[in-house]
């Protein structure tokens, strides 16, 4: 009996084994369980979906979409928005100069200014970004080349970066510190604002270099190796990214907490963009005590320190002031895209609306029953 | 023993040498054991021992093979190849270690199970290995206990009562006196009944116990093979003398050892080489047909992802090629710092893109559908439903990976015997002597059976309807209390579990109350009365019993044959399995001829070639059984005296000569049968007092009422086979010391072998009409789908049986070409037979099975029956279980030669083709009479989806074994698959199993169509297994069908639940589960595409390499698996009551083509929504990478986690629960992940991007906005549909929701109306384009048009309900309900049942001429109303006509003279009540003409007539006509028979036989081709299809 009927007990012992999850198999008649389970009778909701039923979930979508819609899109309009594309890439503009001659290569830097009015007062806490655009930031080759353990103050690895920062990896037989493409394409403009008061008067605008990058980026994931004691003596025996013209423990000088790898201008570069048109936090301009506004309607002047070469992949430079509000910069498009999916939706439920009474009303009454 | 062997050699010499001829000619074909007991090892060393390993690995072997097996598995290689890819550095995308784990994951999920299954198959291995035996120790000379693993080829082995053989085994010796071993075979082939196994005949004489030292020999049989009913070899005996061996002296592993002491053998096979374990298969795998689309779709997909990957490296050659020499900063060089032309980066980028791009092929798709089928399959066995308390079985899927096929059959090919029917063979009526005995209170009891198996309700006991009319009261008695017990069971439990405790405690097959108990007819009952008291008197006298009236002497000689002829075992229930031992003398069968000498000494014979040493033989053995006193003549005085004094000690019940009930102990015999005929047989005869009391294998005992116990002595038996379909035995008749060979077999077989009889003596004359007659009254049988056998005798002289038994001898101990030699030398035996008298055996259709081929064909399924059966059988049971319908027309092919066949499928097809496509007009108004057939519920099949071309036509096609063989012949298979797939039924009978896997795979191959075969026996394995899916019925004729199935279902009616509800979940959730897999990878994957424009088409992903991979594995997989398992579409009970919901998986409407493209156009779609919505809200801001993608990674995966839900048709809490727990468990694991490390997961950092977006306001605005935007054309357009053009399925997802009550009446109304009243629009259930027969069909189903007419957009809730008949009922019970075939009861006035033969006959002249359309349908209400008996008789003489002479043609010419018309006459009156004497007709005078079958033709219509006037009168002058029809033309008449109980009274003569407009073609000149068979098929129910040339 056991050998004979061993596999189709087997395959039985298999079936009910695997499947049996609760071992009901023991019962010594073969009779299955009755449970609801089992006889896959669980309680259950089972909608149907017919104009009827559904018409109005697509109101209540309108009905909740549009509101939503039109405050996000009254809150996007309350930023204001200022942007300069200082690129240089046409003849008249300030930088043209600059554009036309600089390159990687160049050890001079290249000043020029970009004079701008602000029509309205900017209030509360003004936030300065650079802008790119057709920088390809996400390029796949170029995301990877970075190492994240370098950047987090391990030793070894700063001494012997990852593979993945090739070709970006040594120079001078040094290893480079920080290593990878993302480093050495470190954006390093300066921009500086200046306030032209009513008597001609340039007024530097203070900006704040501290916060602009993620509090866990700044004091988890990036940090110095040795802490942040002599960065000379920890980066000694590395050598600087290619493009770049200090030291990496030389960045800010003017903040020696500031310095290497966790100097928050090449920690926010780090972040990598996600488009090729992006921007980037440069400074913040506080909020003044008082209740002038941060930046007040009038002239302004952005002077720049051109170092960095955008027009060999025909990028351009921007420089963007703007206010956030709770739910970040301006963008009108979500607010605009709530309301059309909440009218979309409207308009599908009365289009539902009328097909249920057309076609569908004899099905309803069905479901009362005579 | 060496004497022993001795003694033979020169018996055996000459058959011997024969063998070694042959034998050295093939030595590789045989396996040789030798024994040399001298040894102390085992000399056999060399062949496989008993261990046995059905392992697939080792632990070493366990890692290689196991990837090498699912590496078989295409996906498998390919993402494999994909993680290789990966550590190529120009081209990898992932942290390479990362891309890894799906693939090792589910690499590894298959290994484990692999290893589980592995693991319990080598468990469950070594507990059989460690079974004890006790096998014979060499060095120790005793038998010791030995592990089964450890038993050798060749080593001798004692068995014990119920002990399970460790191997095959050729029995040596037994403790059974008999020299038997009893082996219980049900594990094997699952039969209950006891086997008897034959010790080796040179041991058989063995007095002392077994020595194994004593055994010297050499052993040669057969390689190991699989064939469990082949067995064959010799023993070469140290003495040079030989033995053959058969299979009856083997012992299978696995059996049990039953009913015997002991028993030694020795080891033939061991382990993986014994036939139990060849004959293993593990389970099938099958790929479904929805398997083989998804195929088609993955290509798809890959086709796609290539275009993808193309499209973005040519974006990325160009987007290189365009900052030419001024290389970007962002432009990073390759790793090696060479700079990249932009040619070669766009082919390493299009290399990057396919691993990134890979999660587009679902990697864990072949998994999810894996682990979705085991639930499905887990589900199916859990069913209650089909749980048979009977038999305490359920089904059992044994192909785990084809649920789905289950809802997409569309032919459902049916074996008919055990599979439609019960295979419970009952006793229903018998001819003996040309004398028919109707067994009218037999089948009154049967009915009554029916009724309380059928009746759910308690009714009370039908007993009082019960009169007894001429039959004993005893026996009316009888049957009333076995209705109330059966009741009292019913009280207490449920009647099953009566049931199945009766089948638990008596261990007996073919032992049901019903099948035992026969109520005997009076008249037969009092004429073997007679008969045992005229023996009785003669005995006493001294008189020769020949002397008795040769009436008298058929009907004893029948009844002996019925108690003699066969192998069925007696038992004793008081002691199980222990057989009753009448033993009178002692002595084996005949197996020599030296024995045959001995036993008949006084003959001539003696002087032949016997030898001293064969009589010293003989002489010992007797002696040894003290049995001299056999060898001198044995008359029938000193037996009978034996006898006396025998029965005397016994003290056994005096015989007794009324009718008084038999005594307990005689009464509680049991029957074991091979075969539930044998069973049925043998207790038919008991009821006559003729009980068959003990067999052995020399002697069969029999109690005969007056003469007490005979004990017949049994010389030889030829067992049954299918190809001679017949048995014999040879006896040695007690009482007239003749040598008998009792016949029996199928009616076809046996009237072939009837002596020829002389007409010039008044014997012959009388026996050839007894020829006749019976031939009559089998006709009639058949035609009530009886299953008939003959029964024949035949008296031996001792010289005719020496001489027979001689060359039997030879051809028995004959190595190769036993088989044929044996047939022939049957058939040597089997000749010039004696009619004794025929039996009409019932096979009662099981339960539910009309109501089930009902359903499954409103379901629209097609459904053929093969069957082996003969035609008129088959016919019959067809319409008892519906499948035909009275209704229909039927066309019947019967063809005798090649081209007969091509010119009769030619007309078919013309006949088809001009009836139905010129006379739609015909349904048109068929449909609008408003009372047509209320009870009408089989929609017509032709709103199944089959293009116009294909139309199924309510027609049904009825073709025999030999025609079939024509048709499938390659030249016209075409043709017939033409004809046979636009009739709505096929029946094909008399068909080989060949035949049947032949149809099944045509209509497989050809048609494209799924195809299921269901069976039971050996005879349906082929056909099951060639099959997409095949189903065993778990009957009574063993596990062969089971083993090759791929189901196994205890009864035909679960095939209902099982396709129609459970096939189309299986099929509907993996449909949707699929195109939601297909969906769902698309849709991530153009995520990832659509960004390919914003990084420059450089590979990069915004989605984290992790959310990437294992999106598919982890978030998003439990939903769906949840969904793929439990979703209902419709609950089982709409789908049971609604079956035409089934044709939503025939028509493959849960995932078609364009579904797939859809699909992935709502993928794109949806990607597009998920993809720019965060675009445009991060549009130029300062985010980065991560923490833009992880939004849209999250939406992405709510947006498919709606979609699922939007899909989901049935929500339960685990549908709640794995959602939410997909969600929680991606937040959890994307925050655990973003915050576990700040410097690990390169190339992406994602340290802390979940923990900022949770508290960036804008995400949760994604979160509500996306899913919504993306859903909205999918949510909209399922509402629209669900309102507009809802499918069926979604019809009857509405049902679902109505109250109960509401629902119950819809449904009623919806059984009946075919589904059509609850389309809201008239197109719904037509799908589609209304074809040309939809309105038609509409207005067929009862009553329907009105609904449809005035109300066609609604269902049809309770206010249609009132407009519908009043009754609408799909069945009502009882009514509709089969019928046993051939049941006599006066039938009730406008009685529907099936069967109105002939009743349509008598109408007008020129009716059936080609008919109006719409003619035949609407037939009177009336007019199969009580008819008289009169009026069945009229069947027009030109309806015999075509009649060919008929299947008889094998018949030996010369067999039958033109009989007389007026033959038939004397027939007992009230015989046949029901059937029409004309019935008999059928084979009209001189057909049986020993005529070649093709030269009767041309014969003037008058030809029939000379008939019995009186038989002709009752016909309405018109008829007469139809000679003159049937001549005219080539034609195919069609008949369809008389409408049910339909209502609007229309005279009769609607009825009517179409008949095709041809030309006519030479008036009398007609050649035969349609050769219908010669009885009586439902005459007017059949069309006959004539070609003339």
């Amino acid at each position: 009996m056991m050998a004979s009927s061993y596999n189709a007990k087997e395959e039985d012992g298999h079936h009910s084994g695997a499947s049996n999850n609760g071992g009901a198999g023991v019962v010594k008649s073969k009779k299955p369980d009755n449970t609801a389970f089992k006889q896959q009778r669980l309680p259950a909701w089972q909608p149907i979906l017919t104009a009827g039923t559904v018409l109005p979930a697509f109101f209540v979508i309108g009905l909740i979409f549009i509101p939503i819609g039109i405050g996000l899109y009254v809150t996007s309009n309350n930023i204001k928005e200022y942007e300069i594309d200082y690129t240089g890439a046409d003849i008249n503009d300030a930088c043209y100069n600059c554009a036309k001659n600089f390159s990687w290569n160049s050890t001079t830097p290249c000043l020029c200014s970009v004079p701008f009015t602000l029509e309205q007062p900017f209030e509360s806490n003004v936030f300065m970004y650079y802008g790119l655009s057709n920088f390809y930031q996400n390029h796949r080759r170029y995301v990877k080349s970075r190492d994240d353990s370098q950047l987090n103050g391990d030793r070894s690895a700063l001494k012997n970066p990852s593979k993945e920062c090739e070709p970006y990896r040594t120079s001078e037989g040094k290893p480079i510190a920080p290593c990878g493409a993302i480093a050495n394409s470190l954006f390093n403009d300066t921009l500086e604002l200046y306030h032209i008061d009513s008597n001609g008067t340039r007024n530097a605008i203070p900006l704040v270099k501290k916060g602009i990058a993620w509090w866990t980026d700044k004091h988890v994931k990036f940090r110095n190796p040795g802490g942040n004691s002599n960065l000379t003596v920890a980066f000694q025996d590395t050598s600087k990214p290619v493009n770049w013209r200090k030291p990496v423990f030389d960045l800010d000088p003017s903040d020696p907490e500031n310095n290497g790898f966790i100097n928050e201008d090449f920690i926010v570069w780090m972040r990598t963009a996600a488009l090729p048109t992006f921007r980037k936090l440069y400074r913040i301009i506080q909020k003044k005590p008082s209740t002038t506004p941060t930046l007040p309607s009038g002239k302004y002047v952005l002077e720049i320190t051109y170092n960095y070469p955008v027009r060999s992949f025909d990028g351009r430079k921007r420089m963007i002031l703007s206010t956030i509000s709770w739910m970040g910069g301006k963008n009108p498009f979500l607010g605009i895209a709530y309301i059309t999916v909440g009218s979309i939706c409207f308009f599908l439920g009365v289009v539902l609306l009328i097909i249920h009474h057309k076609y569908d009303t004899r099905n309803n009454s069905a479901d009362i029953p005579s | 023993m060496a004497r022993d062997t001795e003694d033979r050699a020169a018996g055996t010499h000459k058959a011997e040498r024969r063998q070694r001829g042959r034998s050295k000619k093939k030595p590789k074909e045989t396996r040789t054991v030798r024994v040399h007991t001298g040894h102390e090892h085992n000399p056999n060393r060399h062949y496989a021992n008993n261990r046995i390993k059905t392992t697939k690995y080792t632990v070493l072997s366990f890692l290689p093979k196991n990837l090498f097996e699912q590496f078989h598995r295409f996906a498998n290689v390919y993402f494999v190849f994909i993680a290789l890819l990966n550590f190529v550095p120009v081209v990898n995308a992932f942290q390479p270690e990362l891309a890894l784990a799906p693939v090792v994951f589910i690499l590894s999920v298959t290994a484990i199970k692999d290893l589980w299954e592995d693991y319990r198959r080598h468990r469950s291995d070594t507990e059989i290995n460690h079974m004890d035996c006790l096998v014979y120790s060499r060095a120790e000379r005793r038998y010791v206990e030995r592990f089964w693993k450890e038993v050798q080829v060749g080593d001798f082995i004692r068995l014990r009562c119920n002990e399970i053989l460790p191997a095959d085994v050729l029995l040596l010796s037994s403790s059974d006196p008999d020299r038997l071993c009893h082996l219980e075979t049900a594990t094997l082939d699952g039969e209950t009944n006891l086997k008897q196994r034959q010790v080796v005949r040179s041991f058989f004489d063995l007095d002392c116990e077994f020595d194994p030292l004593k055994f010297n020999g050499i052993i040669e049989c057969e390689k190991p093979n699989n064939d469990l009913n082949r067995f064959r070899g010799y023993i070469l005996h140290r003495s040079g003398s030989r033995d053959a061996l058969y299979k009856d002296n083997l012992l299978l592993r696995g059996c049990t050892v039953r009913n015997t002491e002991e028993a030694v053998g020795i080891v033939i096979y061991a382990g993986h080489e014994t036939k139990a374990m060849l004959n293993n298969n593990g389970p099938r795998y099958k790929r479904s047909k929805l398997e083989r689309q998804m195929n088609v779709h993955v290509f798809w997909c890959v086709v796609i992802l290539l275009l993808m990957c193309l499209f973005a490296a040519i974006g990325h050659g160009l987007w290189v090629f365009q900052y030419g020499d001024k290389r970007p900063v962002f432009d990073v060089l390759s790793p090696e710092g060479a700079e990249l032309s932009p040619v070669v980066a766009a082919v390493y980028l299009f290399l990057t893109l396919i691993i990134v791009f890979q999660v587009l092929i679902p990697i864990s798709l072949f998994v999810s559908i894996e682990i979705v089928k085991v639930c499905q399959v887990f589900f199916i066995h859990q069913d209650q439903d089909l749980y048979d308390e009977d038999s305490d079985s359920r089904l059992q899927c044994r192909a785990l990976n084809i649920t789905e096929d289950l809802g997409q059959t569309q032919y459902v090919f049916s074996d008919k015997t055990g599979t439609l029917t019960e295979n419970k063979m009952v006793f229903r009526r018998c001819t003996v002597a040309g004398v028919e005995y109707s067994h009218d209170a037999n089948a009154r009891r049967l009915a009554l059976y029916q009724e309380v198996d059928s009746e759910e309700e308690e009714v009370p006991p039908p007993g009082g309807s019960l009169r007894r009319d001429s039959s004993s009261s005893q026996q009316s008695s009888r049957v009333v209390l076995r209705s109330l017990s059966t009741k009292t069971h019913r009280r207490t439990g449920s009647r099953a579990d009566a049931k199945r405790a009766s089948i638990l405690s008596k261990h007996t097959a073919f032992s049901s109350p019903m099948e035992k108990d026969v109520t005997p007819d009076p008249q037969l009952l009092d004429k073997v009365n007679e008969c045992g008291g005229q023996m009785d008197f003669m005995r006493f006298h001294g008189q020769p019993v020949s002397q008795l009236p040769s009436d008298l002497a058929d009907i004893m000689d029948f009844f002996m044959a019925l108690t003699v002829c066969n192998t069925v075992v007696v038992s004793s229930p008081n002691q199980p399995r222990q057989k009753v031992r009448m033993r009178l003398e002692s002595k084996s069968p005949v197996k020599t001829i030296e024995d045959f000498i001995k036993r008949f000494t006084p003959s001539r014979l003696t002087s032949g070639s016997s030898s001293s040493s064969s009589s010293s033989l003989a002489t010992s053995r007797s002696s040894n059984r003290g049995c001299s006193g056999l060898l001198s003549s044995p008359s029938a005085e000193s037996t009978l005296a034996k006898l006396q004094e025998e029965q005397a000690a016994l003290g056994s019940a005096p015989p007794r000569y009324d009718g008084t009930p038999r005594s307990p102990e005689d009464g509680e015999l049991r029957y074991e049968a091979e075969s539930p005929d044998e069973a049925a047989l043998v207790y038919a005869a008991r009821a006559y007092k003729c009980s068959l009391v003990g067999r052995l294998p020399d002697q069969v005992t029999v109690e005969l009422p007056h003469l007490g116990k005979l004990s017949f002595e049994l010389l030889h038996t030829l067992g049954f086979d299918s190809t001679r379909k017949r048995m014999s035995v040879v006896v040695r008749h007690p009482l007239t010391d003749q040598i008998t060979v009792y016949t029996k077999g199928a009616d076809s077989v046996i009237m072939d072998l009837i002596k020829p009889p002389d007409t010039e003596t008044s014997k012959g004359r009388r026996q050839k009409k007894l020829v006749l007659r019976t031939q009559n009254y089998l006709n009639l049988y058949a035609a009530d789908g009886l299953r008939t056998l003959c029964i024949a005798k035949k008296v031996l002289s001792k010289e005719q049986y020496a001489c027979w038994l001689q060359r039997h001898l030879e051809a028995e101990t004959a190595i190769q070409g036993r088989e044929e030699l044996l047939f022939d030398s049957a058939l040597r035996l089997e000749t010039n037979l004696q009619l004794l008298g025929a039996t009409g055996i019932e096979d009662r259709l099981q339960d539910g099975v009309p109501e089930t081929i009902a359903s499954l064909r409103q379901a629209g399924l097609q459904i053929w029956v093969l069957t082996g059966d003969k035609q008129e059988t088959a016919v019959n049971v067809a319409y008892a279980c519906k499948l035909l319908d009275p209704e229909e027309e039927i066309l019947t092919l019967n063809a005798d030669s090649h081209e007969a066949c091509a010119l009769l499928l030619e007309e078919s097809l013309h006949y088809i083709q001009t009836k139905f496509l010129c006379s739609s007009s015909d349904q048109a108004a068929k449909a609008f009479l408003p009372n047509f057939a209320p009870f009408e519920v089989y929609p017509p099949s032709s709103s199944s989806p089959h293009s116009a071309a294909f139309t199924v036509h309510r027609l049904g096609l009825v073709i025999d074994g030999r025609t079939l063989a024509y048709a499938l012949d390659q030249s016209l298979e075409d043709r017939f698959l033409a004809v046979a797939r636009s009739c709505r039924s096929v029946l094909c009978c008399r068909s080989t199993p060949l035949q049947k896997s032949t149809v099944v795979k045509l209509v497989r191959n050809k048609l494209k169509v799924m195809t299921l075969a269901i069976g039971d026996g050996a005879n349906d394995v082929s056909m099951i297994q060639v099959a997409d899916v095949g189903v065993g019925i778990s009957g009574q004729e063993g596990m062969q069908a089971v083993m090759a199935s791929d189901f196994a279902l205890p009864r035909f009616r679960y095939l209902q639940k099982l396709l129609l509800v459970h096939g189309h979940w299986s099929y509907s959730r993996l449909a949707n589960m699929i195109l939601f897999f297909f969906y769902k990878n698309a849709m991530f994957v153009a995520l990832v595409f659509w960004y390919q424009f914003y990084c420059g088409f450089s590979g990069s992903a915004m989605i984290d390499q992790w959310y990437l991979i294992f999106f598919n594995l982890m978030f998003s997989a439990f939903p769906q698996l949840v969904t793929g398992t439990l979703d209902k579409d419709v609950s089982a009970e709409t789908l049971q009551q609604l079956p035409q919901l089934y044709m939503s998986g025939q028509n493959s409407e849960e995932y078609k083509p364009y579904m797939f493209w859809m699909n992935m156009i709502d993928a794109f779609y949806q990607s597009l929504v998920c993809f720019f919505i965060p675009y445009f809200a991060y549009a130029d801001s300062d985010v980065d990478v991560f923490t833009w993608g992880t939004p849209i990674t999250t939406l992405a995966l709510l947006t498919i986690l709606v979609h699922l839900g939007i899909e989901t048709r049935t929500w339960t809490w685990m549908n709640c629960l794995s959602i939410s727990f997909s969600v929680s468990l991606f937040f959890t694991v994307s925050l655990c992940y973003n915050a576990s490390c700040p410097s690990c997961f390169s190339p992406s950092n994602p340290y802390w991007s979940m923990q900022r977006l949770l508290q960036d306001p804008l995400f949760y605005l994604l979160c509500v906005l996306t899913p919504v935007a993306a859903l909205l054309p999918r949510y909209f357009y399922r509402a629209c549909q669900g309102t507009l053009f809802p499918s069926p399925v979604q019809v009857g997802r509405q049902l679902d929701k109505l109250p109960s009550e509401t629902r119950r009446n819809i449904l009623n109304l919806g059984g009946v109306e075919a589904g059509s009243a609850v389309r809201p629009v008239p197109h719904f259930l037509s799908l589609g384009t209304p074809s040309p027969e939809g309105p038609d069909e509409n207005h067929q189903r009862a009553g329907l048009h009105a609904v449809d007419a005035t109300e066609k957009d609604t269902l049809p809730y309770t206010k249609d309900a009132a407009k519908l008949p009043p009754e609408p009922r799909p069945r009502p019970p009882g009514d509709a309900e089969p019928r046993p075939p051939g049941d006599d009861e006066p039938r009730p006035p406008g009685d529907d049942e099936p069967r109105p033969p002939g009743d349509d006959e008598p109408r007008p002249p020129g009716d059936d001429e080609p008919r109006p359309p719409g003619d035949d349908e609407p037939r009177p209400p009336g007019d199969d109303e009580p008819r008289p008996p009169g009026d069945d008789e009229p069947r027009p003489p030109g309806d015999d006509e075509p009649r060919p002479p008929g299947d008889d043609e094998p018949r030996p010419p010369g067999d039958d003279e033109p009989r007389p018309p007026g033959d038939d006459e004397p027939w007992p009156p009230g015989d046949d009540e029901p059937r029409p004497p004309g019935d008999d007709e059928p084979r009209p005078p001189g057909d049986d003409e020993p005529r070649p079958p093709g030269d009767d033709e041309p014969r003037p219509p008058g030809d029939d007539e000379p008939r019995p006037p009186g038989d002709d009168e009752p016909r309405p002058p018109g008829d007469d006509e139809r000679p003159h029809e049937t001549s005219e033309a080539l034609k195919t008449s069609a008949m369809s028979a008389s409408s049910r109980a339909a209502s609007s009274p229309r005279p009769p003569s609607q009825a009517a036989s179409v008949q095709l407009p041809l030309p006519p073609d030479g008036d009398a000149q007609r050649v035969r081709y349609c050769r219908n068979s010669d009885h009586a098929v439902r005459p007017a129910a059949r069309t006959q299809t004539d070609a003339v040339l």
